[in-house]
């Protein structure tokens, strides 16, 4: 059982209470999830899977990545992640060569599809890694990208 | 505070309702130095919250690798037309914003 989701669960649902009753504009901040600065901050795949609560990440076939071979803006690079594994509870999208590695993580709750996508930036050509975490265990799929800064596409 | 996100949510095929989200924000990664060599505090979008009617679809956290003006595009199953699909986000800074869409 992992306690934050149970909690992000229990938020969730106080949360609809709150809408209900309050109009849009004016939420408490304590319907969000609590930011993980542990996993933000990690350098490394394996620190990010630790800092998330898992020990390691198995390679999985199950996981597509969705980006460019070669990314011609640096700043600007559309990363999409699906998963065919059952029972998805949330899916990080991490740049290995960036100052931090996680860039993004989605928690997927009942009824969403665990297809998400966004644009993160990239110092450098790396290895763009997904760690899904499905029915309590981590998953993880890489893809390479490559950053071009001269704009030759080269 | 900061501009309106612009959120476009439809109904496809299989009722699974897609959802695109263009958020208004700097995304200051906190690595970047200004003219005169001081650098720039960083300043990011933390939390993403969606609910759809009410119910949370989607929780998402955002470190500063995420790009200037963040796009998140997503799916789930049981909306239906005229249901209203709601996107919440919380900066580092304590900055907040709130806004709402149909489903067309």
């Amino acid at each position: 059982m992992n306690l934050q989701r149970r909690t992000t669960l229990k938020t969730g649902a106080s949360f609809a209470l709150i809408a209900a009753a309050v109009s849009a504009g004016v939420l408490p901040t304590s319907a969000f999830a609590q930011w993980n600065k542990n996993a933000f901050d990690a350098k490394t795949l394996n620190d990010v899977v630790k800092a998330m609560g898992g020990t390691t990440a198995e390679k999985s076939g199950d996981i597509a990545i969705t980006a460019p071979d070669i990314a011609e803006n640096g700043a600007v690079v559309p990363i999409a992640v699906a998963s065919k594994l059952a029972n998805v509870e949330s899916i990080a999208i991490l740049v290995e060569k960036n100052p931090n590695a996680l860039a993004a993580s989605f928690d997927i709750l009942a009824g969403t599809e665990a297809n998400v996508g966004t644009r993160v930036k990239m110092g450098q050509s790396s290895n763009v890694h997904a760690i899904v975490k499905a029915g309590g265990k981590y998953y993880v799929a890489t893809k390479e990208v490559k950053v071009t800064l001269g704009g030759c596409g080269g | 505070m900061s501009d309106p996100m612009r959120i476009r949510a439809q109904l496809k095929d299989g009722g699974i309702t897609e959802v695109r989200v263009l958020m208004a924000h700097v995304m200051e990664t906190g690595q970047r130095k200004d003219s005169a060599g001081a650098t720039v505090p960083a300043h990011h979008i933390q939390s993403i919250s969606a609910t759809h009617n009410g119910k949370a679809v989607l929780s998402a956290q955002f470190g500063p690798a995420v790009s200037q003006n963040p796009v998140m595009n997503f799916s789930f199953k049981g909306g239906a037309k005229g249901d209203k699909v709601t996107v919440s986000w919380t900066d580092n800074k304590g900055g907040k914003r709130t806004d709402e869409a149909t489903i067309s």
